[in-house]
C-alpha cells in the first residue's frame, strides 16, 4: 500500500483534522465541524473515528480497535487490518499496551492512562438531535445552553416509564457547559468518562469532532429524586467470575438458556489467565475431568 | 462450553474470497474489459463520474466492473480513491457557452440560433426490447454531418436581452468547496449545486418530481438543455496565463421559471441551474428544479413547507454515500446496546407486574 | 414607582410599509396594559417588538432587571434575552399550539420551564406542575395527557400555567382568547382575571376584543395604522373616546 501516505490521509487533511481535535480540546463538549472526507470504508462504519486515529497515530504507536468491547469482531478486525496496511503500526488485543484506542460503543473495563488516547466512533454527535430535527437549531440551543429540553425528555421517561429510559448513548453534561452524546456507550460505562487518558469523538458523516481532555468533569443528567444509574445484567461473569464489568447475554441452546460473560474480551482473557475462574468456565472443566477419569 | 465466537479475521478473508468469485461469475463467459464498460455501459460511467465527483471514465468503469454493476458502490470506490488524490489547484470556470453541443434543445422556442439538436437521444425511441441486440453484431455506419464551427449561444441570453428573466450577477467570491469544508448552514447557492450535482440521481429526481406535483411548484420550462465537451483551463501561476489542461462532456440545464415579482419588481422570469459532469441530462433537469425551489427565500417566495424548499432536508439528505453508509451500518453488531435495553425492558416489566400484582392478589 | 418597562420610540418598517411608529408608554409594575385596534393596526408587530420576536428599526425597550437596573431588551446580547424569555418574562400565543409542545405532556408542558432554569427535583417539579394545572382549572389525572388530548380552550389554559409557572415578572399576551368559542372565552377570562389580581401580574395584552381589555386592563393604547391614536386609563377611553377612530371602534362593539 505504498501508494498512500501513512495512514492514508494526506498530511494536509491530518493537519485540519488535528486543528479541530485541538479546538475540540479546547472546549471540551464543543461540536467542532470539520471537513471529512469520504474513507474507503462506508459511512456509519466508523469514519469518523479512523479519520481521527490517522491523524494521531505516529508509526511509533501501538493501535487497539475494539466493536462492542471485543478486539475479533469483524468491524474491528477491518479497521485494525486498515491501519496495519496504511500505517504499518503495532497492534495490540492488550488494552494496556496501547497507545491509541478505537471503540465503537464501550469503554474498556481497565482504567485508562495519562499516555493513553481513547478515540470513539460517533453515528450521531447531536445529543438534542431526536428532539430537534434542524441542525440550525441546535445549534443555537448549544450556543445558548438552552437545555431544557433535554429534562423534558427525561421528565417524560419518567412519567411514563417510571424511569428515565435510556440506557445507552445517554447524555452528560461537560465541565457545567456542553450537554455531550457520548456516543451509543452503554450507561455502564459513563462514569468512566472522567478519566486520565484524552478522549475523541470523530463523526464522519456527520462532520463533526468532539473531545474530553484528562479528568475533564462529565456529569450525566439526571434526576435528584431519580438519580442516574450506571447498570449492567445483575450477574458475575460467567467464564471469569468478574462482578465489576459490563456483561453480554449469551443465548446457549434452543432452550433458551443464557450465560453472562465479559463484552471486554482482553479484560475477561487476562483474568482467566491470572486464575480467575467463573461459574460455567468451572462446571466446565469440572464435567472435562469426570470424563477424563 | 461456551466459546466466544472467534475468527472475525477470517470470516472476512472467506467472504472476500466468494465476493471476487461471485463478481466474475461463470468463467465460460468472457470477462468485460473496462474499456468495454467505458464504451458501451457509458450513461452508468457517467453517472458514476457525477456522483462520485471525479472526471475519469476509465477509473469510472472500473469501479463499475469491481462493485458488479453496483452504482452506489462504485460511486464510493470513486469518492474514497478520491480522498487520497493531491489537490494542485482549482480550474477556471468552464464557459458553457463554448460548448461544441452534442445535443442542444429549448422547449420554450420552436427554433433558435444554434437550432434544435437532437443528439443521441432515448427521448424518441420506443422503449421496445431490441432482440436484435443479443446477437453481438457491429453496429451499421451512420452518416456523418458538420460540426457547428461558431459557438452556440445560450437561449436564457435572448430573453436576458429583453430584461424578461432575471441576470444572474457575477460574485468575485471564491466558492466555498463542499469536500473540503463541512457544510454549515445557511449554505449559500455555490454550496447548494455542489451538493445537488454529487447528489444521488434518485434523489434529487424525486425531489424535483416533488415540486412538479405541487410541493412547492415552481412552474419550470427546459429553456434550455446542452451536453458536449467543454475545455478546462488552469491557470499555472508560473506563467502567469491559463493553459488548457483537457477536455470534459458536460450536461447544463437551465430552466425558465416563473416569478410573480414584487412591489419593487416587475414580474420577471427566474432561473433554476443544473451542470452535471458527463451525458446525465436527467439529474440535470432534475437538479435545476430543486435548486429553483430552494432558493424561494433569495426571490422572496413563500416558504410552503414543502421537502423540495428545505435546505437543511435536501443537502444533508442527497447524497448518497452517506444514506447507504448509515443505514447499512445497522447490520454492524449493536449487542452492547441491545443488551442495555434488554436490561431496561426487563426492568420496566418487572415494576410494571409488580405494580398491578397486589390488585390481582386481592382478588384471589 | 420606577416603570417596570419602558417603551421608547419604537418603530418597524416593513419595507415602504410602517409595521408600528413612535410607540412611547411606560408599565408600572402591577399594572396591565391593553392595545386594541383592528387587525393590520400593528398592535402584533409592536408586540412581538416588545417581547424581542422582532427587531425593531428603531428605539429602545427598557425593562428593569432584578438589581433595579434598566436594561435595553432591543440591544441587549441574544443570550441575555432568551434567558430573560424564559425566566422574567412570558408570552401567551394566541394559538396554544404555538406556545405548547404538543408531543410533551401537558406535567412536561408546565414542568419546561422550571427545568430550563435549573429545577432537578423530578417529584418537586411534577408537584408544582400539578398545582398549576389546579390553578388553570385542569384535572390532576390529566397531567400525563398530551395537549393533541385536550380541547381549544384546555390547550389555552395549559398554555397560560406554562407560562406562568416560573412567576415572570411581565407577560405578553396575543390575543389570548381569540379563536375560542363565545363560553369558552368567558371562562378563560375569569381565569385571567383572578390570576392577574391574585398574582399582581404585570401584563400587556394585544386584542381586537374590548371586552377582553376591559375586563382585565388598567390601562388602554388603541392602534391605527401603526400609530397610538389614543391612550388612557381603560373606562375613560372605553366610556369617553376622543379619537374619531376609537369611537368607531367602541361603537361597533357597542352594536354587537
Amino acid at each position: 500500500m505504498s501508494d498512500y501516505n501513512f495512514a492514508y490521509l494526506d498530511e494536509q487533511t491530518k493537519r485540519m483534522i488535528r486543528r479541530a481535535i485541538l479546538k475540540g480540546l479546547a472546549i471540551p463538549g464543543y461540536q467542532v465541524p470539520f471537513a471529512s472526507r469520504e474513507m474507503p470504508m462506508p459511512y456509519g462504519w466508523g469514519t469518523g473515528g479512523v479519520q481521527v486515529s490517522a491523524a494521531t497515530l505516529t508509526p511509533e504507536d501501538t493501535l487497539k480497535v475494539i466493536d462492542q468491547g471485543a478486539d475479533d469482531t469483524t468491524n474491528a478486525v477491518s479497521i485494525r487490518k486498515f491501519f496495519e496496511k496504511t500505517a504499518s503500526v503495532d497492534t495490540t488485543e492488550e488494552t494496556a499496551q496501547a497507545s491509541v484506542i478505537q471503540t465503537r460503543h464501550r469503554i474498556p473495563e481497565e482504567d485508562l492512562r495519562e499516555d493513553q488516547i481513547l478515540v470513539y466512533q460517533v453515528p450521531i454527535p447531536e445529543p438534542l438531535r431526536f428532539l430537534e430535527p434542524s441542525e440550525i437549531e441546535t445549534r443555537k440551543m448549544h450556543s445558548l445552553e438552552e437545555y431544557g429540553l433535554m429534562h423534558v425528555k427525561l421528565y417524560e421517561d419518567i412519567a411514563k416509564h417510571g424511569a428515565i429510559a435510556t440506557s445507552y448513548a445517554y447524555p452528560v453534561k461537560v465541565e457545567g457547559r456542553y450537554v455531550m452524546d457520548p456516543s451509543p456507550i452503554p450507561k455502564f460505562d459513563n462514569p468512566k468518562m472522567e478519566m486520565a487518558a484524552i478522549q475523541l469523538f470523530g463523526a464522519g458523516r456527520e462532520q463533526r469532532i468532539y473531545a474530553l481532555p484528562p479528568y475533564c468533569q462529565v456529569v450525566s443528567l439526571d434526576f435528584e429524586d431519580f438519580p442516574f444509574e450506571a447498570s449492567k445484567a445483575d450477574h458475575p461473569c460467567d467464564m471469569c467470575g468478574a462482578t465489576d464489568s459490563y456483561l453480554d447475554e449469551v443465548i446457549m441452546d434452543d432452550a433458551g438458556n443464557r450465560m453472562f460473560v465479559c463484552s471486554d474480551t482482553d479484560y475477561c482473557a487476562s483474568r482467566r489467565k491470572a486464575g480467575h475462574v467463573g461459574a460455567q468456565a468451572a462446571a466446565a472443566s469440572a464435567a472435562l475431568k469426570e470424563t477424563a477419569a | 462450553m461456551y466459546v466466544a465466537v472467534k475468527g472475525g479475521e477470517r470470516a472476512i478473508d472467506n467472504a472476500h474470497a466468494w465476493l471476487a468469485e461471485e463478481r466474475r461469475g461463470d468463467l465460460n463467459v468472457a470477462e468485460l474489459s473496462v474499456a468495454q464498460i467505458r464504451e458501451q455501459l457509458s450513461l452508468a460511467v457517467n453517472r458514476v463520474m457525477a456522483e462520485g465527483s471525479l472526471y475519469d471514465p476509465d477509473l469510472a468503469a472500473l469501479a463499475i466492473k469491481q462493485a458488479r454493476g453496483d452504482m452506489i458502490e462504485a460511486i464510493f470506490l470513486i469518492r474514497a480513491y478520491r480522498t487520497t488524490l493531491p489537490r494542485f489547484g482549482a480550474s477556471a470556470p468552464v464557459e458553457t457557452a463554448d460548448m461544441a453541443c452534442d445535443r442542444r434543445i429549448s422547449a420554450t422556442f420552436k427554433d433558435a440560433p444554434g437550432g434544435q439538436v437532437l443528439g443521441p437521444t432515448f427521448d424518441y425511441t420506443h422503449r421496445l426490447l431490441d432482440f436484435a441486440l443479443v446477437a453481438e453484431g457491429e453496429a451499421s455506419a451512420v452518416e456523418r454531418g458538420e460540426a457547428r464551427a461558431e459557438p452556440t449561444p445560450h437561449i436564457t441570453e435572448f430573453l436576458n436581452k429583453e430584461g424578461l428573466i432575471q441576470t444572474e450577477v457575477d460574485s468575485e467570491d471564491v466558492p466555498g468547496d463542499l469536500t473540503r469544508e463541512p457544510l454549515e448552514l445557511p449554505a449559500n447557492r455555490p454550496l447548494r449545486l455542489q451538493a445537488l450535482t454529487r447528489g444521488d440521481e434518485g434523489f434529487v429526481l424525486s425531489m424535483a418530481y416533488s415540486t412538479q406535483r405541487g410541493y412547492a411548484r415552481n412552474h419550470a420550462f427546459v429553456g434550455e438543455l446542452r451536453i458536449g465537451k467543454v475545455p478546462v483551463e488552469m491557470e499555472i501561476p508560473e506563467l502567469g496565463f491559463a493553459i488548457e489542461v483537457g477536455e470534459i462532456e458536460l450536461t447544463e440545464c437551465e430552466t425558465v421559471n416563473q416569478f410573480q415579482g414584487s412591489k419593487t419588481e416587475p414580474p420577471q422570469f427566474t432561473r433554476g441551474y443544473g451542470l452535471v459532469f458527463g451525458q446525465s441530462e436527467r439529474k440535470a433537469i432534475s437538479m435545476a428544479l430543486v435548486d429553483r425551489a430552494l432558493r424561494w427565500e433569495e426571490l422572496g417566495e413563500d416558504n410552503l413547507g414543502a421537502p423540495a424548499q428545505d435546505e437543511e432536508f435536501v443537502l444533508y439528505h442527497s447524497d448518497n454515500i452517506q444514506a447507504t453508509g448509515f443505514l447499512e451500518h445497522i447490520k454492524l453488531p449493536h449487542y452492547v446496546d441491545f443488551q442495555s435495553e434488554l436490561e431496561l425492558i426487563r426492568k420496566l416489566r418487572r415494576e410494571a407486574m409488580e405494580n398491578t400484582m397486589p390488585v390481582q392478589e386481592a382478588a384471589e | 414607582m420606577t416603570p417596570l418597562l419602558k417603551v421608547e420610540n419604537i418603530s418597524k418598517f416593513y419595507g415602504h410599509r410602517i409595521g408600528c411608529k413612535d410607540v412611547n408608554f411606560d408599565l408600572y409594575p402591577g399594572e396591565v396594559m391593553g392595545i386594541v385596534g383592528e387587525s393590520g393596526s400593528g398592535k402584533s408587530t409592536l408586540l412581538n417588538c416588545l417581547a424581542g420576536h422582532l427587531d425593531p428599526d428603531t428605539g429602545e425597550v427598557l425593562f428593569e432587571m432584578r438589581d433595579g437596573a434598566m436594561r435595553d431588551t432591543v440591544t441587549m446580547s441574544e443570550p441575555e434575552r432568551r434567558m430573560l424569555s424564559r425566566t422574567d418574562w412570558a408570552f401567551v400565543h394566541q394559538h396554544a399550539r404555538d406556545g405548547l409542545r404538543m408531543n410533551v405532556s401537558a406535567g412536561g408542558n408546565v414542568g419546561e420551564r422550571l427545568m430550563a432554569v435549573g429545577a432537578r427535583h423530578y417529584g418537586h417539579i411534577r408537584e408544582e406542575a400539578v398545582d398549576w394545572l389546579g390553578r388553570v382549572e385542569i384535572s390532576e389525572t390529566r397531567v400525563d395527557d398530551r395537549p393533541t388530548q385536550f380541547s381549544g380552550g384546555m390547550q389555552q389554559r395549559l398554555q397560560i400555567a406554562r407560562n406562568l409557572v416560573t412567576g415572570p415578572r411581565l407577560v405578553f399576551m396575543d390575543e389570548p382568547t381569540g379563536g375560542l368559542d363565545v363560553s369558552v372565552q368567558a371562562r378563560l377570562l375569569d381565569l385571567l382575571r383572578g390570576l392577574v389580581r391574585e398574582m399582581g401580574l404585570s401584563a400587556i395584552i394585544v386584542t381586537h376584543d374590548l371586552a377582553v381589555v376591559r375586563l382585565l386592563a388598567d390601562r388602554l393604547m388603541v392602534m391605527k395604522d401603526g400609530h397610538v391614536v389614543e391612550t388612557g386609563l381603560t373606562d375613560q377611553v372605553l366610556d369617553d373616546p376622543q379619537h374619531a377612530y376609537t369611537q368607531l371602534l367602541v361603537s361597533s362593539v357597542l352594536q354587537v
